[in-house]
């Protein structure tokens, strides 16, 4: 494993975006439990690094879309998490004003254009992004997260076809965890990544999802082509889902004692041992950890604060008001 | 005022649409150097650049997909699929992303997109180019579907659905592509939802969309023979439809009728049926009755598709038994 010559700052940083993921994720995870959170809620314990590295090479312009594993690349895009909790609370002051929940956390004027349901739908919305930046023509790019599940999916292939031809900024950022659902992807997929993006001829590099020197690395180069040459890229990322597809699942199809086996490979974990490495303190990731976990909570305080909606707003929005309207 | 082919209309509405807002660009499958499968994007690709007009792979989803994409990052696509049977593919963005980004994302923004795509029968298009499916996008919250029947309406509202916000699917009709009709030097944008009286009537309220408008005005103009009245209302627009003309004209009429080429069953006459029966039901003098397409696909043969669509005699027919 390379730790290349990632400036320490940097790292910090990702390590800092992983902490808060991390501690959303646990107070998410406990308050459904606690029969708090309404509908369906998909953890990303275990992924955090991922959208933490990316998210360090981002501009305010750059464009992010998701999946309904979507907390970790919204926080990381800088989402404010006192309106997080709220929306996936169900609370008037949510993101979305509690319409959307989990699966749909949004934040348009932070360019992150929604987590989604639907498996793989983040993929044209992105490219369609990346055309917009384009021709707007200052460097910008589009990130897609999407998991080795979405690879199956039709739309993956005609977004890969037109990302290339038309030489796009989509940065294709796949977080393998080995699982679609609930099933595992070896059963699911003829192809790997890697030979999918060569039948387009679309660069691709790998990194280990879960250790954030090496993610640094991988997506500073990545990220630093994209924006001299305007180009799509595949970045592969391995990575570990120690929850269930969502909470609540038994997880009785994996195989006994995988869980244990991949909390081994915690991001955290080991993102702690190369800020040793790089020698940071102790001290600044112990304050860190106290500083997040305490924003943490006064932000999950003042969500479970906050209004319910108000049901007189059902049909707010369905269109966009007339008084607004262009031209 | 110049004669104008509905086709050219479509063409002009996107030339001023793009010369008057920069942020304007059109995607779609053989629009730029083959001018469209219709021809409705001809010349464009040379007037605007490839910067502008895109000729994209066959990929009706990823087409769709990108139109939302680029419309929430600044840009005002306006997306041709070829034939509105492939609109299909487009579904779960049309349905799970475009009608829903601004509810779902408690209005942070909108999605200013415009699908074109043209339905209808009379061409021997058979069961997969054919079709009316209008109705479907009439029932999700956050399209608006429009419908344009006249030379006017193919400019006028394809301008007001570019300079809407949100998404709005312009269902143009392969029948009426070649057909001539006026086109004023300064057409006015038409409001989205908004009918129009094509002719005044006193005894049967006739509301009808899309081609079917001059079969009816025909059937109209027969009926005035046989001294039947008939008032004549083309929607325009099927969501937001513009129910409060319907009721004016069934106020005035107390007999009405609905005229579509989309399949009668669970279609816009449906819903225009049911709305009338509750809020009109005072009004009514007679069964409310739907002349539309028959259950079946769109067959090929002309003999059978002739047989398919709704047709003169049978509006004639309906009219006259709404009449008895």
């Amino acid at each position: 494993m390379s730790n290349g010559n990632a400036p320490v700052e940097e790292l910090k940083n990702i390590y800092r975006r992983a902490v808060v993921i991390r501690e959303a994720e646990k107070t998410l995870q406990q308050l459904f439990v606690d029969g708090k959170v309404p509908g369906f809620l998909h953890l990303t314990i275990g992924q955090e690094a991922v959208a933490s590295a990316v998210s360090e090479f981002l501009t305010p312009g750059d464009t992010v879309s998701s999946n309904h594993r979507g907390h970790g690349h919204t926080l990381a895009k800088g989402v404010d998490l006192t309106p997080f909790f709220a929306e996936i609370l169900g609370r008037a002051t949510g993101l979305c004003g509690g319409r959307g929940g989990s699966m749909h956390v949004a934040d348009l004027n932070l360019g992150m254009l929604g987590a989604n349901g639907i498996v793989g739908a983040g993929v044209p919305i992105t490219t369609g992004s990346a055309l917009a930046l384009k021709l707007r023509g200052q460097g910008e790019i589009a990130v897609v997260y999407f998991g080795d599940g979405a690879v199956a999916e039709g739309l993956m292939h005609e977004c890969l076809n037109i990302a290339k031809l038309w030489s796009l900024p989509v940065l294709f950022c796949c977080e393998n965890n080995g699982w679609s659902e609930f099933s595992p992807t070896e059963n699911q997929l003829a192809v790997k990544l890697a030979d999918l993006a060569g039948a387009f001829s679309i660069d691709y590099r790998e990194a280990d999802g879960n250790d954030i020197a090496d993610m640094h690395e991988a997506v500073a180069e990545v990220i630093g082509r994209m924006r001299r040459e305007c180009i799509p890229y595949v970045l592969e990322c391995h990575t570990t889902r120690v929850r269930g597809h969502f909470e609540g699942d038994k997880q009785d199809y994996r195989p006994e004692g995988q869980v244990d086996e991949l909390s081994k490979r915690d991001p955290l974990t080991i993102a702690r041992q190369r800020l040793a490495d790089f020698g940071v303190a102790g001290e600044w990731v112990d304050a860190t950890d106290a500083e997040v976990r305490a924003a943490n909570d006064a932000a999950l305080e003042a969500a479970l604060a906050a209004p319910l909606p108000d049901p007189a707003t059902l049909l707010v929005d369905v269109y966009t008001p007339k008084d607004t309207c262009h031209g | 005022m110049a004669e104008t082919r509905y086709v050219r209309a479509v063409n002009r509405a996107l030339v001023d649409a793009m010369k008057a807002d920069p942020s304007v660009i059109l995607l779609g499958e053989d629009i730029a150097n083959a001018g469209g499968s219709f021809k409705a994007t001809r010349d464009l690709l040379q007037e605007f650049g490839p910067e502008r007009v895109y000729d994209t792979p066959i990929a009706e989803a990823a087409i769709t997909g990108m139109a939302i994409g680029a419309a929430l990052s600044g840009l005002r696509p306006v997306a041709e699929i070829m034939f509105m049977d492939f609109i299909t593919l487009s579904m779960d963005m049309l349905v799970n992303q475009a009608a829903k980004a601004r509810y779902m994302f408690g209005g942070q923004g909108s999605v200013p997109m415009v699908l074109r795509t043209p339905h209808g029968g009379s061409l021997s298009g058979g069961p997969q180019h054919s079709q009316c499916l209008e109705a479907w996008f009439a029932h999700v919250p956050g399209l608006k579907v429009v419908v344009p029947a006249t030379v006017e309406d193919a400019y006028g509202l394809l301008r007001a659905a570019i300079n809407d916000p949100d998404p709005v699917i312009v269902v143009e009709n392969k029948a009426l592509y070649a057909m001539k009709g006026d086109l004023p030097d300064n057409p006015a944008t038409p409001l989205i939802g908004e009918a129009a009286v094509r002719r005044e009537g006193a005894d049967v309220t006739l509301v009808t969309y899309g081609a079917m408008l001059w079969t009816s005005l025909k059937a109209a103009e027969a009926a005035a023979g046989d001294g039947g009245s008939v008032e004549v209302i083309d929607l325009r627009s099927i969501q937001p439809w513009d129910e409060e003309a319907v009721l004016r004209s069934l106020q005035k009429t107390h007999r009405l009728m609905i005229v579509h080429e989309a399949v009668e069953a669970f279609g816009v006459g449906a819903e225009i049926a049911a709305r009338m029966a509750d809020i009109g039901f005072d009004e009514l003098d007679a069964p409310i009755i739907r002349v539309a397409a028959p259950f079946s696909p769109v067959p090929f043969s002309p003999a059978l598709e002739g047989e398919w669509r709704p047709s003169e005699p049978k509006i004639l027919a309906a009219i006259s038994r709404l009449m008895a």
